[in-house]
């Protein structure tokens, strides 16, 4: 004791870091990403592999040659924007493609603004809407699902759920394969089960709270069950809503993004509850058969707005006994 | 179990000296008897230079209506009256007195004997209570008194004994609890008349199971006192979360606790008032606990005031090899001190030894946004947005988002994961808008 430290409370820390936390969110995502590589096969793992590379290339070079600061790329926060980036994507996308899309997310979506915690929309989510605005084909061309397939670019191909429903050409999957994710889409999305696993395993580790999740996943159930109770024939079932498309890869780990939504539970709410009427409005009535993504942006830039207004609930505001 | 219903968190508890034999720690040759509280105006000196005193003679009289009396912990000469650096690193007013035996004032009881009959007034009991110079013993030392005078048209329901002690290290509320129950009881009693209420209850956290059996056994036949084990979280011994998690009522934002019929009063201020009370001893010397991971003894210490924390700290071992910073009270709560020549003051409740490496803060990073500091708020703050503001200087902003309400317990800079000084920044913010609403209101 030399010298001693002086400074203000409090002298102790949980320990908590940003990189606990992001590696969190990638054990977390570990189950759909074993479900994508068993479904889609080596599409599955190219496709993860150039999204994680590219985004912290990108990362590291802008930090290190435009913006000349410091390299936090292993604070893991890139990484789970490769990932979330590969999730969204089929896994026969040509590899420089993924890489455009890994540049607009790192790039454009999150460094421009100022890198971590700047953000104001998701940089996967923008990597991936950019791509399917450039590339339409390339992005709504679904392999089927052929377990550990080694092909690639030249996987055979089929319509989503959420495809079959807007074109009416062919009969729905069994909802059991859906949750299990014995169904086209997007390599991370398929397997509800999977992600719902990481939802777990993120609110048990107190990674992220409940109430993004559960108040997406409510309002599209209620939506949609109020849809299909009207006219079942027109409507999909909320079940088929709630298992297919993005759903599940959007409530469990887009919205839930830390730097882009609400900061109070109240807030939260209002935004779960937002992507939810979004995601069933453009779903039912929109140009594209999926309306996740547009959903959950369109709430990201609401969320200042309802961070300005939302307050949380102050102490001495709960009503008292008499 | 019970707890209150906004925020919280729950630090490792470290409490290292749970069960340590309360120890009475050696006379100090000097005694350096700070005038100065943390809270309200310093005392003034009615000894001068030259004077000989006993134990328990009054050297400072209260000054104005927030402020209290101090006595002499030794017996001796005055040396000097001066100014001396206490924790909050500032030099403040204190009588120097060279020790000499151990002579006190015959009006003292001084005997072993529990009294447990009191047969004085309401008036009368305040009153003592004030010229022993009773202040709160849990970190704030606001005068113990003041509250037993609720404003005109407020009156208390419940009297609320705060015996939480919900900062980890600290064990000496506990073992005070232990050894001294019954007294602790009395000083209820006490208080309950001093209130005239009916009810009151004794607050626990559930860490202290021991402490909760011998109260409960202990008050099961006095009338109206309950012991309520509380769930362990932190800040449980702030005054409003303790009322919310005892009582489910929540005092509004700017007000007292009386507003809610409540008032509080620590556990060992509590039996400091059985003391001043019923053995007519003075508020001269008090528990604390000396402890680290390392400390060689941790352990409880009855330590006259004015001892300077340098030689209780080498009764109880020393300062052990690699600390790197040395606090003053709880590690949530307490104050890094600059070196152990610091003499023990009302409010000293313990010294914290922490490692090298505990010591140093991490860097700094972005805001991620993570809610994790609005999430642990016990007043349903917006930490993140406060520090924002407070770094732009928008008092305004911060007026209107309850800066004025934050307690300080440091719950969001415990969480925060980019290891932001979330608290440093509220803090300077709420004491200039402090400034910019007193010249308001001054106007």
């Amino acid at each position: 004791m030399e010298k001693l430290i002086i400074s203000p409370a409090p002298h102790i820390h949980s320990g908590d870091s940003v990189s606990k936390n992001m590696t969190g969110v990638i054990i977390a995502m570990i189950p759909a990403l074993l479900a994508s590589l068993y479904f889609f096969g080596l599409g599955a793992l190219i496709v993860t592999l150039t999204a994680v590379a590219a985004c912290m290339l990108f990362e590291l070079l802008i930090q290190k040659y435009i913006l000349k600061g410091p390299v936090t790329i292993l604070d893991g926060s890139a990484a789970v924007t490769g990932i979330l980036l590969a999730f969204n994507l089929p896994s026969n996308l040509p590899i420089w493609m993924i890489i455009v899309g890994a540049l607009v997310a790192i790039g454009v979506a999150k460094m421009s603004f100022g890198g971590l915690g700047n953000n104001p929309f998701n940089p996967a989510l923008v990597g991936r809407v950019f791509l399917l605005i450039s590339f339409p084909v390339d992005m709504t061309t679904w392999p089927v699902v052929a377990p550990l397939t080694m092909n690639y670019l030249d996987a055979e191909t089929g319509a989503t759920v959420l495809g079959i429903l807007k074109e009416g050409s062919a009969s729905l999957p069994a909802i059991k394969d859906m949750v299990i994710g014995n169904i086209p889409g997007s390599i991370g999305e398929v397997s509800a089960i999977a992600l719902l696993i990481g939802l777990a395993y993120m609110l048990f580790r107190k990674i992220i709270t409940w109430h993004i999740p559960v108040s997406i996943l409510l309002t599209v159930a209620l939506f949609a069950g109020i849809l299909y109770a009207v006219d079942p024939e027109t409507y999909a079932s909320p079940l088929v809503h709630l298992f297919s498309g993005g759903l599940m890869l959007g409530a469990i780990f887009m919205a839930t993004d830390y730097v882009t939504s609400p900061m109070t539970f109240r807030g939260m709410w209002i935004y779960g509850v937002g992507i939810g009427l979004l995601t069933v409005i453009i779903r039912t009535w929109g140009a594209y058969p999926e309306g996740v993504s547009f959903a959950i942006l369109i709430m990201n830039g609401f969320t200042p707005l309802i961070n300005f207004y939302v307050k949380p609930k102050r102490f001495g505001e709960k009503p008292n006994k008499a | 179990m019970k707890t209150f219903r906004i925020g919280g968190i729950h630090p490792a508890e470290n409490k290292f000296s749970a069960g340590q034999q309360i120890k009475t720690a050696a006379l100090p040759k000097q005694a350096v008897i700070p005038l100065a509280h943390y809270i309200g105006t310093p005392s003034e000196a009615v000894v001068k230079r030259g004077d000989l005193v006993k134990v328990g003679q009054l050297i400072g009289q209260a000054n104005g209506f927030i402020s209290a009396n101090v006595h002499s912990s030794v017996s001796g000469k005055v040396s000097k009256i001066d100014v001396q650096l206490d924790a909050s690193g500032y030099k403040r007013p204190a009588v120097f007195i060279e020790v000499d035996g151990d002579d006190w004032l015959e009006t003292i009881d001084r005997s072993r004997d529990i009294k447990r009959e009191c047969a004085l007034s309401k008036e009368e009991i305040i009153e003592k209570i004030k010229s022993a110079g009773i202040v709160g013993l849990g970190g704030a030392t606001f005068p113990a008194h003041v509250k037993l005078m609720p404003p005109p048209g407020k009156k208390a329901g419940v009297l609320i004994i705060n015996a939480v002690e919900c900062e980890s290290y600290l064990t000496c509320d506990h073992q005070l609890m232990m050894e001294h129950g019954e007294e602790i009881l009395i000083g209820v009693t006490i208080l309950m008349k001093a209130l005239q209420v009916e009810r009151a209850i004794i607050g626990v956290e559930n860490n202290k199971k021991d402490a909760i059996h011998h109260l409960k056994k202990l008050a099961a036949n006095l009338k109206g006192i309950e012991v309520e084990a509380l769930k362990v979280r932190y800040p449980q011994g702030g005054e409003k979360q303790l009322i919310d998690a005892l009582i489910r009522r929540q005092v509004p934002s700017g007000k007292i606790p009386v507003e809610v019929g409540a008032v509080v009063q620590n556990v060992a201020t509590t039996y400091a008032i059985y003391e001043a009370v019923q053995k007519n001893k003075p508020m001269i010397d008090r528990v604390m606990t000396i402890t680290g991971k390392d400390a060689p003894n941790p352990g409880n210490y009855r330590v006259r005031l004015g001892t300077y924390l340098s030689s209780v700290v080498e009764e109880a071992g020393g300062v052990p090899a690699g600390t790197g910073k040395i606090v003053g009270g709880g590690p949530m709560m307490g104050r890094s001190l600059m070196n152990l020549n610091i003499p023990m003051a009302k409010g000293s409740s313990g010294v914290v030894f922490l490692r090298d490496e505990e010591s140093i803060r991490k860097p700094v990073q972005n805001c991620i946004r993570c809610t994790k500091c609005v999430t642990v708020c016990p007043m349903g703050l917006e930490p993140y947005l406060l520090m924002a503001q407070s770094e732009r200087n928008m008092w305004p902003e911060m007026e209107a988002d309850r800066v004025m309400d934050c307690i300080e317990c440091g719950s969001c800079s415990y969480t925060c994961p980019s290891n932001r000084p979330l608290l440093d920044y509220i803090r300077f913010g709420k004491s200039t808008v402090g400034g910019i609403i007193r010249s308001r209101t001054a106007k």
